[in-house]
């Protein structure tokens, strides 16, 4: 995983409620089995017409955001299926940062696992950066995980709160499996002490 | 006096292999089940840093989601959906998972094959790479869905890094009317606490109209409550729990049987355990549900209109419900009973047991399908389906106008060929009306197998109650 380094991007405004990974990656793009190429996928049905076109209306599309780096959205972003396709097209198009009122659970992990920061913050401060969004490629936010900040068009700064396990993974580019590899002592501790509480757990062996 | 704690609370401190300073735990995992689509980047993982699933004795393989639910003998025809079932085949051979292949009896969707097999059983954790996970917790095990990176994290470790959730409590109280079912009930709490009213928490579900529910009410409960946006759902397991684990094939077996029970029955909530959020329903006011537009939270009973953006405070709200009116084809202040259909779905991890198809063949007993509306009925496993025919529930949905299928996920998600064309619009007992979710276009209407049947007969969206008459 690469390391989390600042940067500064053009910020697209996505204040709709509610957007479901139906919604970033259609289940019929999940028949990959890889990880990558999933970006010219991203938000597929809102982003291209039934008959293959470019959606002009969709916020991608336009002239002023497209390689945006960092999406502002709506509250409940990334509720519904665990599908990790939805990060991995977002990473793929180069989404770096997500910044909204709250996210749902399973997404918002994912989304550290891939290297990208979700930001939550107040709704009050979310519509200043909506904003900020909005006026396009010409306001770009600066955003600094170190610091935990962002850095507005107008040089306002605004603090948000993050993880520090999930922090110092993202800057370090971590993968927390080899992290917990170095725990394996405890796990067979707590396997050996499991086997005799609960003996009558299931040993799967499908054979017939 | 220790503290007084909640079902949730017990489960995860018997989990907790270590914790860090800030709170977060290694919690161990009892039971991953894994399937075709969330799987294949994580045996590619383990393969690419040379590592070994650690435990496959306690992992379990099933493809579900892109299998073919018409003639199986021919094969999957889509190279897409073909590779990626190939592709489990060759990583549970590699790796040593043990796996019900596709021209199994035992093969079905992975939720429905875990409790059948008696895998999933109380005070247990379980993951598997996929939201409905949370189906499980109808049995008092903490079940939850993980992404890909964490399904090769739980490969590679049997356990996960994770922050205890927070402890919500839902008491649906006194017994619901004739005509409502699990699915009516789960449909009224998520209208009422919203897609993301569970954020952060585990939902535990109680109260006398869902301890009154069978095993697979309870499991429908559970299945959504994804839906409300809870990391998890769970019921405190009982005599019901009980009994219905008791011969399966990997239930404890006698001699440990007692030992068992006597743990599991030490899991319920203690008495004054608190919660951080509680809510109430009552039971006695809810009406069958179908919801309207394309989040599961646009739930309302059957009786009510298709509302209109104004009605709702948010403006955030009002844009959503505006583009949801759009999507649907729908005018608000409508009857929900004028909504026509084109397609009815019977199946899916949510309502694709047994039970489910007895109360849709009591609704279409004697009856025929109406003209123009296309109907499945697809088993959520083999089992399922094999006990549906034994008890002649196919034949009833036949003569009614409904094909009966092979078992699989199905027009759920519209991975395989049971797919919407675009402007069509179902009644689907599946678990959410997502744009797009049935098939490109697809317009879906969620409600309990008795309604999808009573739709399927009158060809628009209707209350089964007009057929308990």
């Amino acid at each position: 995983m690469d390391k989390f380094q600042t940067f500064t991007g053009i910020a697209a405004p996505m204040p709709a409620q509610n957007i479901d990974t139906d919604k970033v990656i259609p289940a019929r793009f999940l028949k990959t089995i890889e990880r990558k190429g999933l970006g010219k996928h991203l938000f597929n049905d809102m982003r291209y017409n039934s008959d293959g076109s470019e959606n002009e209306d969709f916020i991608l599309n336009k002239a002023a955001y497209r390689g945006a780096e960092v999406l502002v959205v709506g509250n409940n972003f990334g509720c519904g299926s665990s599908r990790e396709h939805a990060p991995w097209a977002l990473n793929d198009y180069g989404v770096k940062c997500l910044i909204g009122t709250d996210f749902a659970d399973i997404f918002f992990n994912n989304s550290f696992k891939n290297g990208m920061l979700l930001i939550k913050l107040p709704k009050e401060v979310i519509d200043e950066l909506m904003g900020d969004a909005k006026l396009g490629a010409n306001a770009r936010l600066t955003v600094n995980l170190e610091d935990q900040t962002i850095t507005r068009p107008n040089g306002e700064v605004v603090k948000f709160d993050v993880d520090p396990f999930k922090k110092h993974c993202l800057l370090n580019g971590l993968d927390d499996i080899g992290l917990t590899m170095a725990n394996k002592s405890e796990i067979d501790g707590f396997e050996g002490k499991d086997d005799g509480s609960r003996p009558w757990m299931p040993k799967i062996q499908l054979t017939d | 006096m220790a503290k007084p704690r909640t079902l949730f609370d017990k489960i995860w401190e018997n989990h907790v292999v270590r914790t860090e300073d800030d709170g977060t735990a290694l919690i161990y995992i009892d039971l991953h089940l894994t399937h075709e689509v969330t799987s294949p980047q994580a045996f590619a993982g383990l393969r690419a840093a040379g590592r070994k699933l650690r435990r496959p004795d306690r992992t379990i393989a099933v493809a579900d989601h892109n299998v073919p639910t018409t003639d199986r003998s021919k094969g999957i025809e889509d190279p897409e959906s073909k590779l990626q079932v190939e592709t489990l085949e060759s990583n549970v051979k590699e790796f040593g998972v043990p796996y019900i292949p596709v021209d199994d009896i035992r093969q079905g969707i992975v939720h429905i094959i875990g409790p059948e097999q008696g895998l999933t059983q109380p005070g247990m954790t379980v993951v598997c790479g996929d939201s409905h996970t949370s189906t499980h917790g109808a049995f008092g095990a903490l079940a939850f869905g993980i992404g890909t990176s964490e399904v090769e994290h739980v490969f590679a470790t049997q356990s996960l890094v994770q922050k205890p959730a927070k402890n919500m409590r839902i008491t649906v109280k006194g017994t619901p009317p004739e005509g409502t079912t699990a699915k009516d009930l789960i449909l009224a709490i998520i209208g009422k606490i919203g897609t993301a009213g569970g954020t952060g928490h585990v939902i535990e579900y109680a109260g006398d109209a869902i301890k009154n529910l069978s095993m697979e009410g309870r499991m429908t409960v559970c299945n959504m409550s994804i839906e409300a946006g809870a990391r998890a759902g769970l019921i405190a397991p009982d005599e019901t729990t009980f009994e219905y684990l008791k011969g399966k094939p990997y239930s404890p077996k006698a001699g440990q049987w007692e030992q068992a029970v006597s743990y599991w029955s030490s899991l319920p909530s203690d008495d004054g355990a608190t919660y951080d959020k509680e809510v109430e329903l009552d039971a006695t006011k809810i009406e069958p549900y179908v919801t309207w537009g394309t989040s599961p939270q646009d739930a309302l009973p059957i009786s009510a209109m298709v509302p209109k953006p104004e009605e709702f405070d948010d403006e955030g709200r009002q844009a959503g419900v505006a583009r949801s009116l759009e999507y649907m084809g729908l005018t608000g202040g409508m009857p929900i009973t004028d909504i026509k259909v084109d397609t009815v779905f019977i199946g899916s991890c949510t309502n694709g047991r047994l039970e489910d198809f007895r109360a849709a063949a009591a609704i279409a007993k004697g009856h025929k399908v109406a003209a123009g509306v296309r109907a499945l009925a697809v088993p959520g496993s083999g089992l399922v389906k094999e006990a549906a025919e034994a008890e002649g529930l196919d034949k009833i949905l036949t003569e009614a106008g409904f094909e009966w299928r092979e078992p699989g996920c199905s027009m759920c998600l519209a991975m395989n060929a049971d797919k919407l064309r675009p402007g069509e619009r179902s009644a689907s007992t599946s678990n959410r009306n997502f744009e797009g979710r049935q098939g490109p276009g697809g317009r879906t209407h969620l409600v309990s197998p008795a309604m999808a049947a009573a739709a399927a007969i009158k060809g628009h969206l209707a209350d089964v109650r007009e057929f308990l008459k």
